[in-house]
């Protein structure tokens, strides 16, 4: 059967461990959506809860705030992976509490 | 896109490759190609590995049904390029037997089996309030699915979940039918590696 857990656990600490354009601090707060400020905060912010509603100020804005595209780019990745990450462990420990196995 | 690097910052083989994609399909380069192309060892790479196993990996739920949740998930994001681009995939992996766009505008008279329901109905939960509780996964036991189906299945949440708040937040073009059917048949082909 499919299995996630690896690649999974994989992508997430090549996006928050691994060498980037912005700091690690910063990639760590985007993908929590917790503590990042200014424009790229609020952008990681709509990414997490509602990407649907970004807009082109958004970009701009964060860029405006000093953010280099590629900050940008793993700032929205980060926030991306992150949410998705929350939602999917909320998911499994709903189905082992179900099922009461790992 | 809204980045500019994202539509033209790749290495020279990178764009050697669009260019061969551009002149073999006969379409342009779908924007989530760029983007898994550019600077794939920090997202496409890794990304591309769990999307490669939600998807094509063993599962009882067959490939149409997968790409069919992929659809579902962007629907529920309000994903219009990720609606499209799995609603192409799922409708040629189904064959004629189904019609996916009607199957998603109205899944309560959908010929889908139960065990899909009662799954697309938690995996929609999920995607609108980011949790589910135990008597949500109970209900979709109880509708037939099995623990490693639900497992599955939240394989594929995860993965369109990521997907869709990308295609929205970076802005991707949304091309015309043909340039998703072409996608859809390299996707069903040769999958997401």
């Amino acid at each position: 059967m499919s299995d996630i857990r690896q690649t999974r656990k994989a992508l997430v600490k090549r996006i928050l461990e691994g060498a980037g354009e912005a700091s690690t601090s910063e990639r760590r707060a985007a993908f929590d959506n917790n503590g990042l400020a200014g424009p790229p905060g609020a952008l990681a912010d709509k990414v997490a809860r509602y990407a649907y509603r970004v807009i082109d100020e958004d970009m701009t804005a964060a860029k405006e705030s000093g953010f280099s595209e590629d900050q940008i780019f793993e700032i929205v990745v980060c926030a991306a992976v992150g949410q998705a990450t929350r939602q999917n462990d909320a998911a499994l420990a709903a189905l082992q509490a179900a099922t009461g196995k790992e | 896109m809204r980045l500019q690097i994202l539509d033209s910052a790749h290495g020279f083989g990178t764009k050697a490759l669009f260019a061969l994609i551009r002149v073999v399909s006969r379409q342009p380069v779908l924007d989530v190609v760029k983007l898994v192309k550019y600077r794939p060892d920090f997202y496409g790479g890794p990304m591309s590995a769990v999307t490669q196993e939600a998807m094509r990996g063993p599962s009882t739920w067959s490939i149409g049904d997968r790409e069919f949740m992929a659809a579902f998930i962007a629907n529920t994001n309000q994903c219009e390029f990720c609606i499209k681009a799995h609603s192409a995939v799922a409708q040629r992996a189904y064959g004629d037997g189904k019609t996916v766009s009607a199957m998603l505008s109205d899944l309560d008279t959908a010929a889908i089996g139960e065990p899909l329901q009662a799954t697309l109905l938690m995996l929609r939960k999920l995607t609108r309030e980011h949790a589910v509780d135990a008597d949500d996964m109970r209900a979709v036991l109880a509708a037939g699915a099995s623990r490693q189906q639900i497992d599955d299945a939240l394989a594929v949440c995860f993965s369109f979940n990521v997907i869709g708040r990308l295609a929205d937040s970076f802005g991707f073009f949304v091309p015309c039918s043909d340039a998703f059917e072409a996608g859809a048949k390299y996707l069903l082909a040769r999958g997401y590696l």
